[in-house]
């Protein structure tokens, strides 16, 4: 039972991550239709940004906590200005052309950030500093530390205030009106430029965010690091209800959780056949029965109505 | 003016036929770009038929790739005498399948695996389209990679190695033949055979594209519900497509293994599917030539690159190696050639102009009526009226 | 006597909560232009999808050239003889005029691969005869000297046109016309209406939905009004024009549309 508990545990903190990016695929692909390939190339570029701070700033003798938020700080501002740049350079030209010509763009950018990682980074496993205290507490025989207690309310109250920020405020009226619409958003004074850049920041910023969580719940970065979680992340927000956000983070948080237990469970199941090194493709998997049993997701699609 | 077309094709020919003997003069090591190069050209041309003929976006296609290359691998190499003894007693001298038995096997499997491959896709569009393949060509790759317990199959990361070469009518391809008074190498032996295999592909190709079937495909490609109405048989077609797209993969594959003599999962990675996707769209999609000339590019360029590779590798203090700036290369060409011009480098040519009477907005924009906007499964729509 | 071409009767199909059809049945003999009218939202491309396969009735019957008829798959609508445009032009942009009326008659062939690749005997007769008649189709709706140019080049009308000559190509029983007037100008409906009046007189029976009243009119021998999913008046044109429900539902004093 306390297996159980502990990979409830485990596939909560998961899938904190993955709906933090998921939101930012779901609301991208809501407002242009397009699978931002490289959006998971922004969680490892917060991530490595993130531990750059905090083994510059480590000789300072800071707290711990702070030089978390510090460097939380300096990857969502880096994150932010280099997915502003890339949707003005690369996806916004493309708008009108040929429907392969983005797709191939966010591939290139995809492969080119994390090529460019590799050079300003070195392609070595870097491993992220313990920064807050590690003593773990026990929950029913399972075991969870501060970090993943941090990871789980982080994202809670971001999830919030995302809620917030789309439900409540201009702006997000404006995503909302964008996103269902965009010729008659604009006609009615939304600029679809601004609304689609700030689509792209909130999301890089939840990338961020979700990088420096991984990498302080992993203990490791490196250039490679933020492929999979992406495409992961990408299967949730399908899963959820591509264009949802509510759809996101459930999805997120429920790929999270299969994904957990199923590696805990795998060799059981399959009398040994099959291991946990077979993790990776059970969000494949959950991907395939998905588009083949219910393509709109378990909450419902909202796609931008191109007519 | 058919004379000179024909002197054209003939020296083209010639050119051809002497490049290898011509090259291998500087060393062997050109010959062998050249000759994975065509290896690229083959896999381009199959995967110009799901996406650039039926417009299915395929990011798994290297999954085909491995199928090939592990068929030929398992049947003409130690590694199933070595990890099953009853075969091993089966086979006494080793698993020595002739050519002529895998190849052909190997396009049939990976025509079959294409099928299986894209029928769960049959209903999806676009970009899901293209992440379902994506998943398949890991779940693929992952397989080979742990395939190695409970049985040993494929060996998982170590791969397979001392795979047979390939023996034609007496001649052996991996041993230096004397010809003419002249070498050929083993690069220069498969020079030859896989340049008559992208002939052939070519010619298959062409013949593909100006028949029923091509026409088919495109029209599914432009507009899948105009297509149907049509009637055509869009899901019988489409898996078509990824068969015969499969089956280009799967003899590359197998060529492939036999050339290298050793296969791991390593090479056949996403990101080899993502570069023929690359070579595809960036060449021309759905234009031979164009296909022909991004998959050369893209394959040989970065190769000869290693030799610019080396000062600049001095200047970073090791930063840049040429495996790294090959990566650099192909992703700036990727964005920069689908900014530039988004229809690639050599797309079809445009004929016809717009014609006498005055084209009302609407002609211009009509291409934008995107398949994507079938309308989702009955149940959910809305009426239109 | 006229055979019947198309019998169709008690469809009806809801989405969730709006009942698109209700009851609706035409009846179509060989040679007529039967035409489907009413405002916007009454069902008419509702019943066009439903007669071409693209959504599933809730019930009713359909019987083409006197065989019971099914229209499950799109893709067999053709084969069973009923060839459709679309309200928003659906034509394969990238491919030629005279390429896109080939498609038309993929239908009625039957080459595959083997044929295509080893170029066989069959194979060449059949592709010159797709070929010539292709042409001829497009000479017979007037674009013949655009066959080598990609089909979004052309203009708006001779677009049109083009998608009549495709659908024509699948040598109907029924060809389905959905608004092929919309957006056309004055002189172009002329040569619309003159196209079909023609391919009426070569014998083919012509389902037609339409908003332009006058044309409609000069042009069905029949028509069908809907309005809110029922059948309101069926009948000749001048008996339609006449009946008081249907000027109701156009001019409506207090009925509120949308």
């Amino acid at each position: 039972m306390d297996t159980f508990i502990q990979q409830i545990i485990n596939g909560l903190v998961l899938g904190s991550v993955y709906a933090l990016v998921a939101l930012g695929y779901t609301m991208v692909y809501g407002i242009i239709n397009l699978i931002n390939f490289a959006h998971g190339e922004v969680l490892m570029v917060g991530a490595l940004t993130s531990w750059t701070v905090v083994i510059g700033l480590g000789k300072l003798g800071l707290p711990g906590w702070l030089l978390l938020l510090i460097s939380l700080i300096a990857a969502i501002i880096v994150c932010s200005a280099l997915n502003y740049s890339i949707e003005k350079i690369a996806y916004r030209p493309l708008r009108n052309a040929p429907r392969l010509a983005p797709l191939i763009t966010a591939m290139g950018m995809s492969l080119l950030l994390q090529t460019l990682a590799m050079i300003i980074w070195e392609p070595t496993y870097k491993s992220y500093p313990i920064l807050l205290p590690s003593e773990p507490y026990s929950i029913g025989g399972a075991v969870i530390n501060n970090v993943q207690i941090m990871i789980l309310v982080v994202t809670a109250i971001t999830l919030t205030g995302l809620m917030y920020l789309v439900n409540k405020t201009k702006l997000g009226r404006a995503m909302r009106a964008t996103a269902e619409n965009p010729r008659v958003a604009g006609l009615m004074g939304v600029r679809p430029d601004t609304v689609i850049s700030a689509t792209f920041v909130i999301g890089a910023a939840l990338a961020a965010l979700a990088g420096v969580m991984y990498a302080a719940n992993y203990g490791s970065v490196q250039h490679t690091m933020g492929f999979l979680p992406g495409l992961k992340a990408f299967t949730a927000a399908v899963f959820g209800g591509i264009g949802n956000l509510a759809g996101a983070m459930v999805g997120g948080v429920l790929l999270g959780l299969i994904e957990s237990l199923g590696a805990g469970y795998i060799g059981a199941i399959t009398g040994d056949v099959l291991g946990s090194n077979y993790q990776d493709i059970f969000a494949f998997i959950v991907l395939i029965l998905v588009l083949t049993l219910r393509p709109q997701g378990l909450l419902g699609e909202r796609v931008a109505d191109r007519a | 003016m058919k004379d000179n077309k024909t002197l054209q094709y003939l020296l083209i020919g010639i050119g051809l036929l002497i490049l290898p003997l011509i090259a291998q003069q500087f060393g062997n090591a050109w010959v062998r770009i050249i000759d994975i190069a065509l290896l690229y050209v083959l896999l381009a041309l199959g995967l110009n038929i799901v996406v650039g003929y039926a417009g299915l976006l395929d990011l798994g296609y290297v999954a085909f790739y491995a199928v090939g290359a592990y068929m030929f691998g398992l049947l003409a190499s130690p590694q199933l005498t070595d990890a099953f003894p009853s075969i091993a007693a089966a086979f006494p001298n080793g698993l020595h399948t002739p050519w002529w038995v895998v190849i052909p096997l190997g396009a049939v499997l990976a025509g079959l695996a294409g099928m299986l491959l894209g029928a769960p896709t049959l209903k999806l569009r676009g970009d899901y389209l293209a992440i379902v393949t994506l998943g398949f060509g890991e779940i693929v790759r992952v397989f080979m990679n742990n395939l190695d317990a409970p049985v040993n199959i494929t060996n998982g990361p170590k791969g397979i190695a001392q795979i047979d070469d390939i023996s034609m009518f007496g001649v052996h391809f991996g041993k230096t033949q004397h010809l003419f008074g002249m070498d050929f190498p083993k690069v220069t032996n498969y020079y030859y055979l896989f340049l008559i295999l992208v002939l052939f592909a070519i010619l298959v190709c062409y013949r593909l594209e100006r028949s029923r079937i091509g026409r088919a495909w495109m029209a599914i490609r432009e507009d899948e519900i105009a297509a149907k109405a049509m009637g055509i048989n869009t899901r019988n077609l489409k898996l078509l497509a990824f068969g015969m797209g499969a089956t280009f993969g799967g003899v590359s594959g197998a060529m492939f293994a036999t050339f290298q003599g050793f296969i791991s999962p390593e090479s056949f990675s996403l990101q080899e599917s993502v570069m023929i996707v690359a070579m595809v769209v960036l060449g021309g999609i759905g234009h031979l030539p164009g296909v022909i000339v991004g998959a050369l590019l893209l394959s040989a360029l970065p190769e000869v690159l290693r030799y610019v590779a080396g000062p600049l590798q001095a200047m970073t203090g090791g930063r840049l190696d040429a495996s790294i700036l090959r990566q650099l290369l192909i992703a700036l060409a990727m964005i920069g050639i689908m900014l530039s011009r988004p229809r690639g480098l050599w797309p079809s040519p445009e004929h016809g102009k717009a014609a006498a009477t005055s084209p009302l907005p609407q002609a211009t924009h009509m291409h934008l009526a995107p398949a994507e906007q079938i309308p989702p499964p009955v149940t959910h729509i809305a009426p239109t009226e | 006597m006229s055979e019947t071409i198309l019998k169709v009767s008690g469809v009806s199909k809801r989405f969730g909560g709006l009942q698109a059809l209700s009851e609706v049945g035409i009846t179509i003999l060989k040679g007529q232009v039967y035409g489907l009218i009413g405002p916007n939202g009454a069902g008419k491309t509702t019943f066009f999808n439903v007669l071409t396969g693209l959504y599933t009735p809730d019930s009713g019957t359909f019987e083409l050239g006197g065989k019971p008829y099914k229209p499950t798959a799109v893709h067999e609508v053709a084969k069973a003889g009923i060839a459709r445009t679309f309200q928003n032009i659906r034509l394969f942009a990238e491919m030629t005029a005279l390429e896109n009326v080939m498609v038309g008659r993929h239908v009625r062939t039957h080459s595959g691969l083997i044929g295509a690749v080893f170029r066989t005997k069959g194979f060449k007769t059949e592709e010159a005869a797709i070929a010539a008649r292709a042409q001829e189709l497009l000479d017979y709706v007037g674009i013949g000297r655009f066959s080598h140019y990609k089909a979004r080049t052309l203009s708006y009308g001779d677009q049109r046109r083009l998608e009549i000559a495709r659908a024509l190509a699948t040598d109907p029983k029924l060809i389905a016309l959905d608004e092929p007037a919309a957006g056309m100008n004055a002189s172009e409906k002329v040569v619309l209406r003159e196209l079909i009046d023609q391919i009426r007189k070569d014998g083919r029976t012509i389902l037609l939905i339409e908003h332009d009243v006058k044309l409609v009119m000069g042009l069905c021998d029949r028509l069908t009004v809907l309005d809110y999913g029922k059948q309101i008046a069926e009948g000749t044109a001048a008996e339609v024009q006449k009946n008081e429900k249907v000027i109701e539902a156009y001019l409506g004093a207090d009925h509120k549309h949308h």
